[in-house]
């Protein structure tokens, strides 16, 4: 996003497309990445680096899946609920899907109306967001709890097949909840700070003496749609496959 | 795969470069409306109980679709430079590496189980 920053006087090169761009933006004085916020940059490499840690663990349930000598518990069967006497495959995991991807929704909105400095709509759509969030691990409780005291699923065992489907499970859904859990937190901290009007007067945060911008915002933003991405693949290796 | 992607990603920013300085709010929804189809499409493949090779290459397809969708608009890399979105991209298909040893790895527990302590 132009609008939000030229933070040093350098003057930018007009962005060409493919390799050429690269080779040039890389080669040249001062900053690789032009135009772009550092904690933008920062917030990019943590997320790469999570990516890895992610991609660790699903590919690690592949491998453990291969090697599964027992059936693989069927997950559209396991994750079924009984709704008005019919029994719906994956329902609650399809609705904490939208509900993500809602989230995700709002959040982009947010960080849209931050740049156009609409402070009031900005908040309503980040609380918005932690709300939508915080319901998505509101029903991954229950969804944990459900499998652990009705279907006495355990990390080392359960009664539907491969073992090694109650550690895999617990280890990323798990992980991936705790991300939700601090975005939304992560998330209220920052609509605080646009409520009170810190970023439009650049007044620091209490972490740290710098001073933010509504380029804040759209670190959040990246955050949580990282953790809504992150979902996506879950959602098809893990639940559909 | 991220090559074609980051090609895929050149080209849209080209179109969208236009309305660089206020991305309309509408190019959002339309995505969010997109996002929320292919979640359909891609749960209707578990409720219509597609299987085998049908199965899996339309998980694969409608989930590539909602990252790239994700990737390209929600966190806005159609709208950097390409030295940014070369830096981000390329690196995790480092990945595939790891895929294809995982693949092999597994493969071999799996026939070693079965020799050892197969019926």
């Amino acid at each position: 996003m132009s609008e939000t920053h030229s933070i040093n006087s350098e003057v930018i090169p007009p962005p060409y497309t493919g390799p050429e761009a690269f080779v040039s933006d890389w080669s040249s004085d001062q900053t690789a990445f032009k135009n772009v916020a550092w904690g933008k940059v920062m917030m990019w490499i943590f997320l790469v680096s999570d990516t890895f840690i992610f991609s660790a663990f699903l590919i690690s349930y592949m491998t453990v899946r291969i090697s599964a000598v027992e059936p693989w518990p069927n997950p559209s069967e396991v994750f079924a609920l009984t709704v008005f006497g019919e029994k719906i495959p994956l329902i609650l995991i399809a609705i904490m899907t939208f509900i993500l991807i809602s989230s995700s929704g709002t959040m982009a909105m947010a960080v849209n109306f931050g740049y156009r400095k609409n402070r009031k709509v900005t908040f309503i759509l980040l609380m918005l967001t932690a709300i939508l969030g915080a319901s998505f691990v509101g029903m991954q409780a229950f969804e944990w709890s459900k499998l652990i005291l009705e279907e006495g699923v355990r990390p080392w065992t359960n009664p539907m097949g491969a073992h090694q489907f109650g550690s895999v499970f617990f280890m990323i859904t798990g992980f991936h909840g705790t991300h939700v859990t601090i975005g939304v937190i992560f998330l209220l901290i920052v609509a605080a700070k646009v409520y009170r009007g810190d970023l439009e007067h650049a007044r620091p945060g209490f972490f740290t003496g710098r001073k933010g911008g509504y380029e804040v915002v759209e670190i959040m933003g990246l955050y949580w749609h990282f953790v809504d991405l992150v979902w996506v693949f879950i959602f098809a290796f893990f639940y559909l496959w | 795969m991220g090559v074609h992607l980051c090609i895929f990603l050149s080209l849209v920013r080209e179109i969208i470069l236009e309305h660089e300085n206020q991305h309309p709010i509408g190019i959002y929804l339309k995505i969010w409306a997109l996002l929320f189809i292919l979640s359909a499409l891609s749960y209707s493949v578990d409720y219509f109980h597609f299987q085998g090779y049908l199965r899996w290459s339309l998980i694969i397809i409608f989930m590539m679709l909602k990252a790239g969708l994700i990737i390209a608009f929600f966190m806005h890399m159609v709208w950097e430079r390409v030295a940014f979105i070369y830096a981000i991209l390329i690196p995790p298909l480092l990945l595939l590496t790891l895929v294809g040893i995982g693949v092999l790895e597994g493969g071999y527990t799996f026939l070693t189980r079965n020799i050892f302590f197969g019926n």
